[in-house]
């Protein structure tokens, strides 16, 4: 398993976007052929996928707003960018 | 209980298509033109959908292009918030027209392509000249900015090229491949015995499959469809019965999945006598086979009812004559057993393709089929 560097850019790869859905009342990751329905935690993490937070500053985001050590934060944001990157959803 | 609302809707705007394809997935009873629902319906499907909770719209057909009405149904579409898909062979595009869809706010291109070899391609597609158009539409539609994923439908007839396929596929700037097995419905299943892989074939792409998803890395992404006639376990048909996807035919029939109009017995709503919601709520098409509550044994107590929910109702219908019975493809099921037999029809058979076309069955000249490798 490959470490991500801090300073990497996550963005959505071509033909994805995070949208809100108002009759699931719900954020949900639209790409090609696939949907995606986040839990919370996740949602969090996408929604500071903006092409400009780096994955250490969304960490530092994170760390501000919830309740959790930062190590866990960040290992839990690496591994889901890692998985979302493995199925072509953000590139790194 | 309320079902969950669906994912997904894949609007079948028209049947109509240059390529006569043998293993179409549209039904042996082709819609013709004159029956096609119009814009203003299709407007109004499209925001029922957006309303029901669909959030992605998969533009289909037959060939979506030949509608000269897309871009205005892409727009709608667009507008109503709905993730927008449009599925197709991309021999009627050209470099304008695919910027125009573009500019209407499609989301994404799925291309598809009968083979690699181009002489054939336009064989097995029944359509000259179309493979090299494809790979102009490829380049088109990355230029325009679109994402694109390219869909190899693999059978006997084509599954020694895959790897060259996939290196197509991994420089074309498409952010996915599908690796397509055809699936034994509709034109397909008329044209089983021409199209079966043997198991070593299958065996050997699968290799070819697992060896370029690590040498790639997901770039693209390599997505596989299995042929179910070599499977241990059926699939999850559509997600299962009525749970993620509805379709809507070119005349307005509101369906479950692509084949559901081969199950006798099931009456299906039309969209200009019936909502979307309605449909997906309350109609006994999409009632009878959601969930568990239908099945028989070895389903009912089967631990994993709930993973394939009973794998495919149109498989069950042709394999076994029943939609209620287990899909014979799971081991399990008492018709399992007319899987292999299939199997062992197609091997010794050099069956010519029956191409799709609206004005019936029509055998053309016998192929030369390859031996397996």
């Amino acid at each position: 398993m490959t470490t991500i560097d801090g300073s990497v850019v996550p963005r959505f790869a071509p033909g994805v976007r995070l949208q809100f859905d108002q009759r699931r009342n719900a954020w949900v990751v639209l790409s090609p052929e696939r949907v995606f329905l986040p839990d919370e935690p996740a949602t969090a993490i996408l929604r500071l996928i903006d092409g400009s937070h780096s994955l250490d500053a969304i960490v530092a985001d994170l760390v501000r707003r919830f309740e959790a050590p930062a190590d866990r934060i960040s290992a839990d944001a690496a591994a889901l960018l890692r998985e979302l990157s493995e199925k072509g959803v953000v590139t790194l | 209980m309320m079902p969950a609302p669906p994912l997904g809707l894949v609007a079948e705007l028209t049947h109509r298509c240059p390529l006569r394809c043998p293993y179409c997935s549209n039904p042996l009873e082709l819609v013709r033109a004159g029956q096609e629902l119009d814009t203003s319906t299709w407007r109004r499907v499209f925001d029922e959908a957006a309303a029901l909770g669909v959030l992605q719209l998969h533009l289909s057909g037959g060939e979506p292009t030949v509608r000269n009405d897309l871009p205005a149904l892409l727009r709608h579409a667009v507008g109503a918030g709905l993730y927008t898909n449009l599925i197709t062979s991309g021999v009627l595009l050209d470099r304008e027209a695919i910027g125009d869809l573009a500019a209407a706010g499609l989301d994404h291109v799925q291309l598809s392509f009968q083979d690699i070899d181009p002489a054939e391609a336009d064989r097995i597609g029944g359509y000259a000249g179309g493979h090299d158009k494809k790979r102009a539409v490829a380049r088109w539609v990355r230029e325009a900015g679109l994402a694109l994923t390219l869909n190899f439908v693999v059978h006997r007839q084509n599954l020694e090229r895959l790897p060259e396929m996939i290196a197509f596929g991994a420089d074309s700037g498409a952010g996915r491949i599908e690796i397509a097995h055809v699936q034994y419905h509709g034109w397909a299943f008329e044209n089983r015995s021409a199209l079966l892989p043997s198991r070593e074939q299958l065996e050997i792409a699968t290799a070819e499959v697992d060896a370029a998803r690590t040498r790639l890395n997901g770039r693209p992404v390599i997505d596989y469809v299995v042929p179910d006639y070599y499977a241990a376990r059926p699939k999850a048909c559509m997600g299962g019965w009525g749970q993620r996807l509805l379709i809507v035919t070119p005349a307005g029939k509101i369906l479950p999945c692509h084949a559901a109009e081969s199950l006798p017995g099931l009456v299906f709503p039309r969209v200009q006598d019936a909502s979307l919601e309605a449909t997906w709520q309350h109609s006994d098409a999409f009632n009878r086979f959601r969930s568990t509550e239908w099945m028989r044994e070895p389903c009912r107590s089967c631990d994993h009812r709930e993973e394939d929910w009973g794998g495919c109702r149109c498989q069950a219908m042709a394999l076994a004559g029943d939609a209620a019975e287990a899909d014979p493809i799971c081991g399990l099921s008492p018709f399992h057993e007319r899987v292999a037999a299939a199997l062992m029809e197609s091997h010794a058979s050099a069956a010519p393709f029956i191409y799709r076309g609206v004005t019936g069955r029509k055998k053309l000249p016998a192929i030369a089929v390859r031996a397996n490798r």
